[in-house]
């Protein structure tokens, strides 16, 4: 699966979009899900939360491994998704359809400053040799 | 370093497989969802390349006795020909050298399968302690062998498919046992709590096979379904749940040590001595989340430690197998710390699944 032109990337493979109301939501990119394989468990971050960038705030594990999910930018979560609870497989299914939350960024200059889709396929082609 | 590599790397390459360091090997880990993978060796068959694993013979007058001695389960269980045994061989000090199938074929054959990771230095412990107790024997490394496991309900159907001239010599085997069939070495054993075939044969004609398999439907499964299969069916990993800094009684291979006969055998004498003080459990979580190995348990007994944990697919629900002080018992709630969390775990009889269905 390509990655969407519309949405902002992290090194550490979260996807960012950014919304009409100042929002933004965040999942794992296509890639990550591939990594990682069959997913059986989502943690999400609580409602409310205040994240410093980088800032671990969520879990997602496969039958295989956990792995963390980041904050992409500093900012508070404004919602999370609750159906991923019951169907953590639907990651695999559309990652870019499936979001793990959503944030108010502190500055959203620094959501600009996040990887383009092609910067962030340059960074998965540079980190599998 | 450069991985190595089985004769299937390229079928295996082929069929799409993600592919991973295990050990110093380049192994399919899944070709797809992993999980799919598990439920089709449950639900029909599949064939994991084993390749990795080792087959060595032990030939000669006295092998029996030999093992005997080498061995903590006894040899001497086995006396119709092909059949298998399940055992740990021990160091002096009772720690896990490794844990094997032995197949007595004539009281001057045995074949030994071992782990991939530890083939070595078995080998290397093998000749040495033949060197002083048996030294008429040959430990022969078949390394001129490749192994194909085919498992599921399904799988002695279509292996026999495949092979018709095997059909005839191992229709009529018991679980545990094995028929030398010329080229192909056909045994009633596995790893995933399915019935199903390992199979032995040359190097050279395993590629073959695979897609012969594969031709007639048996899909491949990954490293990934096969630790899930071993994990549902109570199935011990040799380096995550024993080793040789812990002993086969605190292990759960109390069954496969026999201290009551009169035999002597390597490790004996410190099993009697120290009585062990931990023993290995089941846990099934209760609360959401995934047990992992090496995440700590907390019990009113004393703290153990998850040596292999993941989600059961059979269950759909995550599963471990942890050692524990003795005094846990079946039925107990535990704690188990996950990240920042303690989350609740019921300690249950193993295995967890088999044959299709889950055993609690």
């Amino acid at each position: 699966m390509s990655n969407p032109s519309n949405l902002k990337y992290t090194e550490s493979h979260e996807w960012v979009r950014v919304e009409a109301d100042g929002t933004v939501t965040v999942g794992i990119t296509d890639h990550a899900q591939e990594l990682l394989g069959d997913m059986v468990f989502v943690e999400t971050p609580a409602v409310g939360r205040k994240l410093k960038a980088k800032e671990e705030c969520a879990v997602v594990e496969s039958v295989k491994a956990a792995a963390d999910v980041y904050a992409p930018v500093a900012g508070e979560v404004t919602a999370v998704n609750g159906d991923l609870d019951g169907a953590p497989e639907a990651i695999n299914e559309d990652a870019y359809a499936a979001w793990m939350f959503k944030m108010k960024p502190d500055n959203m200059s620094d959501v600009d400053a996040l990887m383009e889709a092609d910067a962030y396929q340059l960074h998965v082609d540079s980190e599998s040799h | 370093m450069t991985l190595k590599t089985t004769p299937l790397n390229a079928a295996h390459r082929a069929m799409g497989a993600k592919m991973v360091d295990f050990g110093g090997w380049d192994m399919p880990v899944n070709y797809g969802s992993q999980i799919e993978e598990h439920h089709q060796v449950r639900n029909d068959c599949g064939m994991f390349d084993v390749c990795h694993m080792r087959v060595v013979d032990a030939k000669g007058e006295g092998v029996r006795a030999f093992l005997r001695y080498l061995l903590a389960n006894n040899a001497d269980k086995i006396t119709v020909p092909g059949k298998a045994l399940y055992s740990a061989m021990l160091r002096p000090n009772g720690g896990v050298i490794d844990d094997l199938i032995i197949y007595f074929m004539t009281e001057s054959w045995f074949r030994i399968v071992v782990n991939a990771g530890t083939a070595d230095k078995d080998i290397a412990w093998m000749k040495e302690q033949a060197a002083v107790h048996a030294p008429n024997l040959t430990i022969t490394s078949r390394d001129d062998l490749a192994m194909v496991a085919i498992q599921g309900p399904n799988a002695r159907a279509k292996v026999w498919e495949v092979l018709p001239q095997t059909q005839a010599v191992t229709e009529g085997l018991v679980n545990f046992q094995a028929a030398d069939c010329g080229e192909y070495f056909v045994a009633r054993t596995g790893y995933t709590g399915e019935d199903g075939f390992e199979v032995m044969l040359p190097k050279e004609k395993v590629e073959a096979f695979w897609y012969a398999l594969n031709k007639v439907g048996v899909k491949p499964i990954g490293l990934g379904a096969r630790d899930t299969l071993r994990l549902e069916a109570g199935m011990n990993l040799y380096g995550q749940d024993m080793d040789e800094t812990v002993g086969p009684l605190e292990s759960g291979l109390a069954w496969t040590v026999d201290l009551k006969s009169e035999r002597d055998f390597i490790g004996k004498a410190a099993l009697l001595a120290k009585p062990p003080t931990q023993k290995l459990i089941g846990l099934v979580l209760l609360d959401r989340g995934v047990l992992r190995g090496h995440q700590k348990v907390v019990t009113p007994q004393g703290d153990g430690e998850i040596t292999s944990g993941s989600f059961s697919p059979t269950l759909e629900k995550s599963i471990a197998l942890a050692r524990v002080p003795n005094g846990v018992q079946i039925g107990d709630t535990v704690q188990v710390a996950i990240r920042d969390k303690m989350l609740a775990a019921q300690v249950v009889k193993y295995p967890f699944a088999r044959n299709g269905k889950s055993c609690l």
